[in-house]
Formats: structure tokens, sequence, C-alpha cells
């Protein structure tokens, strides 16, 4: 049997034993040595709606159509117990009223209220993945969930397959679009518009991987949940202050 | 095998070979099952690549430090520091090649996604000072009395 397995090693062709060059090698460690996540503290927010702006800008999602790759929503909880809920254009100029679905919120009636930042949860098990029919849509070995341009053939299940809401068909290229957790970015050590734009720091970037990472730090060591948890996707953006109230 | 039998099979085949034949040219090289598996990492390699050769507009605050030592230094000290400039004046990609001149917003919309007071009891959002902004000079430029820049007043 050994002489059997011998043989066959030296069958195989010398190019199965190169040399990795030093870039390649690089390359391959710090592959399993990245996990993008996301922290939301929902106390921090106070609805400006910046990293909206920055966002759209930032990736060329048409201005003024209403579709966005990330968002602010408001609730608003009465004392008695009607739950208020709405993101104008996804909060893309910020909440500036009290009128909230088109009532008039006074001062004294509000028991809770607040904001939640929400954008692509880059979950470890994207369902939006799964029912891709042509490979258009994938997770990077960094957990980022791409969209192939040139691949995808705008079916539009991966839409319909997200729990969260956070896919939208591209007015201008016609494909699905999501975000990306600015790709470009991240992969060049910057942080991701919505971040930077923050000038709260209610949004933060982590590496999951890295367990000196201070974000990291405070999700493995606070109390933070993530949304729809029943679904069992796995959600990589944890929230800070979440309540039940939100969908 | 009668022959009636065998001819509708070899179109059948034939129809196979070329699909399988057109798929060699079709799929690009880089197309597989990488390294997410098959239910999650079936894609064109390549893709990730041109997802960060996207281009970065939004430069941050440093990018503005040198070139504007003034505008920066004034604001570093003041309660609007948390700020990004691009924020405000628009993202500046290659500025000052492109755009050359960057925008100035002094409409009070901007300042109201802040400051237009929300009570709401657990965001932030109710500690930030804030006005009725159909009360508060509703006609003017926030502007004309604050400094953008440095708000603190005197």
């Amino acid at each position: 049997m050994t002489t059997l397995r011998g043989a066959a090693a030296s069958a195989l062709p010398l190019a199965a034993f190169r040399f990795l060059t030093r870039s390649e090698a690089r390359a391959a460690v710090e592959g399993a040595k990245v996990r993008w996540g996301f922290l939301v503290d929902t106390y921090k927010c106070v609805g400006c709606g910046f990293c909206v702006k920055a966002c759209k800008l930032e990736n060329e999602v048409p201005y003024d159509a209403p579709v966005t790759r990330t968002w602010v929503e408001r609730y608003v909880i009465l004392k008695d117990g009607r739950m208020l809920a709405d993101t104008p254009l996804g909060a893309r100029d910020g909440f500036t009223g009290m009128e909230v679905q088109g009532v008039q919120v006074r001062k004294r009636e509000i028991a809770k209220a607040f904001f939640v930042p929400k954008l692509c949860n880059q979950c470890e098990n994207p369902p939006c993945v799964q029912v891709c029919p042509v490979g258009a849509t994938y997770q990077a070995p960094d957990g980022v969930v791409l969209i192939d341009r040139s691949w995808c053939i705008g079916c539009g299940y991966c839409i319909m397959a997200c729990p969260y809401g956070v896919r939208f068909f591209h007015p201008v290229y016609r494909v699905a679009e999501k975000c990306t957790f600015c790709y470009h970015r991240i992969s060049k050590g910057m942080k991701t518009a919505c971040v930077d734009a923050c000038p709260f720091g209610a949004r933060q970037l982590a590496n999951l991987k890295d367990p000196n990472d201070p974000v990291t730090r405070v999700i493995l060591t606070q109390r933070v949940a993530v949304l729809k948890d029943e679904y069992g996707t796995k959600p990589q953006a944890y929230y800070i202050g979440l309540d039940e109230n939100v969908r | 095998m009668r022959s009636h039998v065998l001819r509708p099979l070899w179109v059948v085949m034939g129809v196979v070979a070329l699909i399988l034949v057109a798929r060699q040219f079709v799929v690009p090289e880089d197309f597989g099952i990488h390294e997410r598996g098959f239910m999650y990492g079936y894609h064109r390699k390549s893709n990730e690549e041109e997802w960060k050769a996207f281009k970065v507009k939004y430069r941050t605050k440093d990018y503005c430090r040198d070139c504007h030592p003034d505008k920066y230094g004034e604001n570093i000290t003041s309660k609007h520091r948390i700020i990004q400039c691009e924020n405000c004046h628009g993202p500046a990609v290659d500025h000052p090649d492109s755009p050359p001149k960057l925008s100035i917003d002094r409409s009070r919309s901007l300042c109201i996604r802040c400051h237009a007071y929300l009570p709401y009891p657990t965001s932030q959002r109710s500690e930030i000072k804030g006005i009725d902004p159909g009360e508060h000079n509703p006609d003017m430029e926030c502007s004309m009395c604050h400094n953008p820049h440095k708000p603190d007043m005197g």
C-alpha cells in the first residue's frame, strides 16, 4: 500500500509542488484572518442620515431614486401602545420633524423613540446566495456577499430571499444590487463610507476574526443582538439597544 | 436496436455534446467553487477584484487637512470636529483635479438633520441642542449667525 502511494506521489507533475510568491502566501494567510462584521449602537444614532447620503454618493446609487443600500428607520412607540415607524427616502435627508406616518406626535405621548440604521448583515448563511440560479452572487472569503454585475440575469430571486429587504434592482445597471460593506474601501484599510460619515460613532466596522479589534471586543463582551435571529441566517451586523418592535 | 430509437438518441447526445462544447467558451476560466464551498462560493473569482477597483470618493478629513489648515484647525477644536468635511461639502474624489471646486451647502435642511429638536428619550438626538425649524428664524440661513466650522458661539 505504501509503495503504491509513493508511486502515485512520484507520478504527480512537478507543477503541483510550486512555491508561492510572497504576496500569494500573504493573501492565503490574510484571507483566513479577516471576517467583516458590523456594530450599530442605536442609542448613539440621531437620525441625521449622513450615512445614507454618503453611501449613495460613494457607491453611485441613483440619488433621487427610492432605492438605497443602507437606510435609517425611526421607531416611535406611543404611551397608548401604538407603534409608528418610517424611513422617508431611506432617511437620505435625515429626520427633521415630529410627524411619523402622517401622525403629528406630541412629546408627552412618546414612550420610546429611537433610530435604527440598517444595512446588509453579511450573513454567515446568506439565503440570497443560495437561491441564485447562475452563480452571480456569492460570499467572498472575508464574509462579504457580493454581486457579479456582468453575470447577474436580473431574475430577482435573491431580492425575494433576503429576510432583511436589503437587496433591490439597480435602476441603471438593471441587476440586483446590495450593500458591499464598501468592498473597495475596506480592502484598502479604509472604513466604509457610512462609518466615516457617522459623526456619533453609531456605526462601526469590525474584523470579527481579530480579537484585538476594539469593535470586535465590544461585540464579544457586551450585550448585543442581531435582527431576525430565528431565520438561522447568522447575521453579522450586531446591534446595541435593539427593541422588540424593530423588524 | 431499431434505428427509429437510435436516431433521436443521437440527436439528444449531439445536443448534450454541443452544450458541453459551448460551455467551454461561455463560462469564464476562473468561474468555480472557491473558498466558501458550492453553496455560497460559486462565482467568477475576478469579480472580487472588480469590486476592489471601484473608485473611492469620500476621502475623510485627513485628505483636507494639508491644503486647508485654517478651516481644519478651526473645525478640529470645535464641537463640530466629529463631522466630516465631506458630509457638508460633498465627496472630494480627486479634488482639486476633479472636481476643481467642492460645493458649499448653506441650506437650512443640512443643519436641521441634527438640529431640528426631537425629544426622543432613548436616542442621543434629544441631547443635541436643537430648534423648531418652523419657529426659529425660518427665512434665514443658519450660517448668517452660526459659523458651521466652529459653532461654539462666543
